[in-house]
């Protein structure tokens, strides 16, 4: 069967309208994109498909319309970042080390959605333990972005962590998808693959049954192809949940709404450190040309400092792969995931992690290891917390003038598989734009804003106050609706 | 900061993570390049500036004392890779 490509082109909000207005029904809807992701396996973009539970699902929607009570997301079809705990299916975090671990329970973020009405086609690819920004160090093979280079065919990286989430929302194989931002990882693989990507304020949305990587910086969010539809999701992914000791209670509006706001007497800040060295110049002219954009919304710019930004990459070196040691010390072969046998407990243990995690997990696990051991301790760890302090506090300083703060999102467009793979530093560049406001907790998204010489996506990035996720989506819907971003990815991909 | 192999070899230890011999001098390269790159941040002042380890409020919550959860010990025990009679189990770790 070959895909619906007029069901599969809208958007969330549209497949919405067209389901309430009986359109079509959720079971074409559900139809229209497995049909997608069959012909799209080449991109290698989700781990596990859940088609019986999709046609399940699409079926009690359908039902739940006919009897006049439909829920929110009635009948949209998904893609879960294969880090969120799904009931009953398989969830890996792209690692071998949780080979064969069943969820008996599901994250409170992916309960919501589903007691929202939305549908799962499947559990999507992404960066083990989602370490990583070119989804290239998962145990089930790169994700490709379904964009490539005018007149070049290699395969390039959809970005990451969230590369299959983002790869699968640009090929069109779902209408959203969810995933998770640590230092980037919603934003930097939604800026690659042209799509939007938010991630909200730190606490906004519960981590709870999250597979957890950097405990103080995990966050989950929406990646969707419009603006709005990020809203429409992540309303119905934020809220209170008391099983998260850092959860916020505070109440989750209709993020929806917030398209509509005037931005007139705003203030958009432009700081001047993030001037790269070696910026892309098609990205310097977008940034430059987002910031008219966002003038002739209403909008007025200031230039602001943020002094400390060139350290925040460093500090977050020493935190994540610090909280990551520390949350990885679980996988130790008794509770559940892979085992090698040992002859005694140590060297059971000793084997199945030495087996069971990726090259750049074991590299993050020493390193945070190290930063953390006796001697080391306060000249890293306590060190980069200090640091953090001082990123935190030029936010905040920024934000006494200026209500949003506009930057690329990442300092170059997407690459191809293999590059930088050598070179760990020039990886963790990618995140350069991204980890700053991470470190901070504030909301960020990206919104898709042009093309580069090679015909690749360019992303916009918005930085908030922490809880003001309504004045980046106006921003990013002004400059959505001006940078009438248009292109159409292929679904052909090479992987086996 | 530049890490020997026997120091990459002493903390995979403490990681409890098995790392091939041959490894260990890649790794220790790697590692010191990351730290080096990392140590930039010794530039910075941070006299009188406290330690940040949270972005929400640190004050956790109250609950009232009592059970939640629990109660789902076949299901908690479903993933494990080697259950008997209601138990993990590991190596011999007493003799």
């Amino acid at each position: 069967m070959t895909a619906d490509r007029a069901l599969t082109a809208l958007t969330l909000a549209e497949a919405r309208a067209g389901l309430r207005a009986g359109d079509f029904t959720a079971t074409e809807l559900v139809e229209a994109h497995l049909a997608a992701m069959a012909e799209a396996r080449g991109l290698n973009v989700f781990i596990a498909e859940t088609p019986e539970r999709a046609r399940a699902a699409a079926a009690e929607s359908d039902r739940r319309i006919a009897a006049g009570s439909a829920r929110p997301l009635e009948g949209i079809p998904l893609g879960i970042k294969d880090l969120f705990c799904t009931d009953g299916v398989a969830t890996t975090a792209a690692s071998r080390i949780l080979d064969g671990f069943t969820p008996p329970y599901e994250s409170a973020v992916t309960a919501k959605l589903w007691e929202a009405g939305a549908v799962m086609l499947g559990k999507t690819n992404l960066d083990e333990f989602a370490m990583g920004s070119s989804n290239t160090t998962s145990h089930f093979g790169p994700v490709e972005n379904p964009w490539r280079r005018r007149g070049d065919n290699r395969p390039l990286v959809p970005g990451g962590s969230s590369g299959g989430s983002a790869a699968a929302v640009a090929a069109k194989l779902c209408l959203g998808a969810t995933g998770t931002d640590t230092g980037g990882s919603i934003r930097q693989p939604a800026a690659f693959c042209g799509v939007v990507g938010l991630k909200p304020t730190y606490g906004r949305c519960s981590r709870w049954g999250v597979v957890a990587f950097a405990s103080s910086l995990d966050q989950a969010g929406p990646i969707t192809r419009t603006v709005r539809d990020s809203a429409i999701l992540l309303t119905h992914m934020a809220g209170f949940d008391a099983r998260d000791s850092t959860s916020i209670e505070c109440e989750v509006p209709d993020f929806e709404l917030a398209m509509d706001r005037p931005l007139k007497g705003l203030k958009v800040g432009v700081p001047r450190e993030y001037r790269v060295d070696g910026m892309d110049e098609g990205i310097e002219s977008l940034w430059r040309q987002g910031v008219q954009w966002l003038e002739e919304a209403g909008m007025e710019p200031v230039e602001i400092a943020l002094p400390h930004t060139k350290y925040a990459l460093p500090v977050y070196y020493i935190l994540a792969p610090a909280e990551a040691s520390s949350n990885l010390a679980r996988y130790d072969g008794v509770r559940y995931g892979l085992r090698r046998e040992g002859a005694d407990l140590r060297e059971m243990y000793e084997l199945t992690r030495g087996d069971g995690f990726g090259d750049e997990v074991r590299r993050r696990v020493l390193i945070g290891t190290y930063v953390l051991s006796a001697g080391y301790y306060d000249a890293y760890y306590l060190k980069a917390q200090k640091v953090r302090t001082l990123v935190a506090r030029d936010f905040e300083e920024a934000f006494r003038t200026v209500d949003v703060i506009l930057t690329p999102t990442a300092p170059g467009a997407a690459f191809a598989i293999g590059e930088k793979e050598d070179d760990p530093i020039a990886m963790y560049l990618n995140d350069v734009f991204t980890v700053p406001a991470s470190l901070a907790g504030l909301p960020g998204i990206s919104v898709p804003a042009g093309l580069d010489g090679d015909g690749l996506p360019l992303g916009l990035q918005l930085v908030g106050r922490a809880f003001d996720e309504e004045t980046i989506i106006a921003a990013a819907a002004a400059i959505e609706a001006r940078a009438a971003f248009e292109g159409e990815p292929g679904r052909g991909g090479t992987a086996p | 900061m530049s890490l020997d192999k026997a120091t990459v070899a002493r903390i995979a230890s403490l990681a409890r993570i098995r790392i091939p011999e041959q490894d260990l001098d890649g790794l220790a390269t790697e590692l010191s390049k990351i730290l080096g790159w990392i140590e930039q941040l010794s530039e910075v002042d941070t006299s009188d500036v406290p330690p940040m380890s949270q972005t929400a409020p640190a004050k956790l919550r109250w609950r009232e004392d009592k059970v939640t959860d629990g109660g789902v010990r076949d299901k908690v025990l479903a993933n494990a890779p080697d259950a008997r009679d209601g138990f993990f189990t590991v190596p011999k770790v007493v003799e």
